[in-house]
């Protein structure tokens, strides 16, 4: 609401910009239509609050009533007495604060091992090409196919016990952080972003006498920024959102990451502190998200659109 | 968010591969220049060998073995396989997620097409509406499921229970009754916490579309349905093809919502969670590898048959 007005004179421009669409300008001008535009419009703001925002509100306003306000029936809309001890109790008792610490450890360690090796390996495919890169490539795009959820046992066993060292990774973040790097969609997209750099700039660099590490650094780059953007969204994204592979790596109650702990805690927290738990685990995201909305949807579609 | 066209890569490969070769660099260059690229991949080709070559090919050979508590193996032939297929849990989890997809696609891939579409026809503050259409997307799921959970309480605490006791209507013992509205709540939920994403890809998508197909059918008569039908559905359809697809091998996966949600009870329980009990539960991998290769097997055949339809369509035209 603060940046009410920038975002207003947003929407007005994209409208001289806007070509046709399914009805057309003209037709939208007439008495009739432009009724049913507004009857349409009106709806459709309520129906979306209703559908996404009423959730929230129902959750945050759940974590602030009585125990045996939660079970009421009909419930309370509002809260009657306001029981703000519920988010004091639930972000003791669930240790609320280690594990969003956790998750974004894992999270961001994640991005920045896949914005180093995903980085390089994008760039040895694109650019340096060595013998037999194309079927590196291939290989890669190949365990598109074949879904995490669908070989986590035999993962997990090898995160257990690595080949030729025998360590074990569980309850250490490099179970979360290094199979994060094969991620062989952000590589397609950094590799796709890597293509359409044109070769001129990449020869320049290399008359100017730029070794590889020295090319990627100065002159890649500076100019993939957008797709980097993209990339590291859905790195952070994916460790946060995760259940499964967490669950099984990560056994230690002080290791978890707020899915698999939420998950756990679930059973001894009694409803109220249950819901008011949930509404904090949802907080750093949302406001995350709220605060950089612009970049990550004009990130997200432009990644979707063009990569 | 995968918009996987290979044409654009491919093309330039092909382009590369025809021009005639510069004169070879002397062998020495070439051993390092190919020594350098390599050090530049090693460290994503070494987490893929560990993490997902391996585990893939662990996941074969282990289907036809069988591991004890001790870690001693032996090769069983067929046996994990005609073990998981005797279990009469194997047809129930494939009826909870063949179920669990055809809601998803009658439901969940619907409702965020015609959402964009609807969406992409208002003049007035569309950020509002791709805002709050992601919002979900962006909770951590197992809270947004706990909270679905309590939506769902069979007694009238529950928000829905809520809604249809002011109108006046009997309650619903929503994931308690039975299977099929058990598993239609669960896409329920799925669909409200997945569809931002591809809400947000049918917009940009539509964005391309010229207003100028529009302006056409218009004149010639074409009323606002067969407008949709008949210029945005051929216009989006590489997009929808793609999702179409993704959507597919994803709700086939799924895990999370019967795990959090419902259980396991009322038949809930589906492959990938099966998988998860076999292993972690029973301790019995060998069943739980050949149930994992059996749903890769479907997957892979789903993904070659939207291939070769892509192909065969492609050859058409």
């Amino acid at each position: 609401m603060r940046r009410h007005a920038p975002r207003r004179r947003k929407a007005i421009r994209g409208l001289d910009r806007q070509t046709r669409t399914l009805v057309s300008q003209a037709q939208m001008a007439r008495p009739l239509p432009r009724a049913v535009y507004w009857v349409v419009f009106w709806t459709l703001i309520v129906l979306f609050a209703l559908v996404f925002l009423f959730p929230l509100y129902w959750m945050l306003s759940g974590g602030l009533k009585s125990a045996q306000e939660i079970i009421r029936t009909p419930p309370t809309i509002v809260p009657g007495a306001v029981e703000a001890g519920n988010y004091g109790a639930a972000w003791r008792d669930a240790d609320l604060g280690r594990l969003i610490l956790n998750t974004a450890v894992y999270a961001f360690g994640a991005l920045g091992f896949q914005l180093v090796f995903d980085v390089a390996a994008a760039y040895s495919l694109s650019t340096l090409r060595p013998v037999f890169g194309r079927t590196v490539l291939f290989a890669m795009l190949a365990t598109l196919m074949i879904p995490t959820t669908v070989i986590a046992l035999p993962a997990y066993l090898t995160a257990n016990n690595l080949p030729f060292l025998h360590w074990s990774l569980l309850n250490s973040p490099w179970a979360i952080w290094l199979p994060s790097v094969a991620n062989a969609f952000n590589i397609f997209l950094l590799k796709r972003f890597f293509d359409s750099i044109p070769t001129e700039l990449l020869a320049a660099a290399a008359i100017d006498g730029a070794g590889p590490l020295r090319t990627l650094r100065s002159v890649i780059l500076p100019i993939s920024r957008p797709i980097l953007g993209v990339v590291s969204i859905f790195a952070v994204i994916g460790v946060w959102k995760d259940l499964l592979w967490p669950l099984l790596v990560l056994p230690d109650t002080s290791k978890q990451t707020v899915n698999v702990g939420l998950r756990q805690l679930s059973v001894g927290l009694p409803e109220n502190v249950l819901i008011a738990a949930l509404a904090i685990a949802s907080v750093p995201t949302i406001v995350v998200f709220l605060i950089f909305q612009r970049n990550i949807m004009s990130g997200l579609t432009a990644g979707a659109v063009k990569g | 968010m995968a918009t996987i066209n290979l044409a654009p890569a491919t093309a330039r490969d092909a382009r590369a591969a025809a021009r005639p070769r510069p004169q070879r660099a002397p062998l020495g260059r070439r051993v390092r220049r190919n020594a350098t690229a390599y050090l530049f991949l090693a460290g994503a080709v070494l987490c893929f060998a560990v993490f997902s070559w391996y585990p893939m090919i662990r996941e074969v050979i282990m289907s036809f073995q069988y591991t004890n508590f001790a870690g001693n193996t032996r090769w069983v032939g067929l046996s994990n396989y005609r073990h998981v297929l005797a279990d009469p849990d194997f047809w129930s989890a494939w009826r909870t997620t063949g179920l669990f997809t055809l809601f998803a696609l009658g439901f969940g891939y619907a409702v965020p097409f015609f959402t964009a579409v609807v969406v992409n026809e208002l003049r007035h503050v569309r950020s509002y509406f791709r805002l709050l259409v992601y919002l979900p997307v962006m909770m951590p799921p197992v809270a947004a499921a706990f909270l679905w959970r309590w939506f769902y309480t069979p007694d009238d605490t529950g928000l829905f229970n809520a809604v249809l006791h002011a109108l006046h209507l009997p309650s619903v013992q929503w994931l308690q009754s039975s299977h099929l509205l058990a598993v239609l709540c669960l896409v329920l939920f799925s669909t409200w916490i997945n569809m931002g994403g591809t809400v947000l890809i049918y917009l940009a998508a539509l964005q391309g579309i010229a207003g100028e197909l529009y302006e056409a059918a218009e004149l010639d008569g074409a009323g606002i349905l067969r407008r949709v039908w008949h210029i945005t559905v051929p216009q989006t359809r590489l997009i929808l093809s793609l999702t179409l697809l993704l959507q597919i091998i994803g709700t086939m996966q799924v895990f999370l919502e019967p795990y959090v949600i419902t259980g396991a009870s009322n038949d809930t329980t589906t492959v990938v969670y099966l998988i998860y009990q076999y292993a972690f539960n029973f301790n019995n991998y060998g069943s739980a590898s050949a149930l994992g290769v059996i749903l890769l097997l479907v997957l892979v055949g789903f993904a070659g048959g939207y291939l070769w339809l892509g192909r065969r369509l492609g050859e058409e035209e």
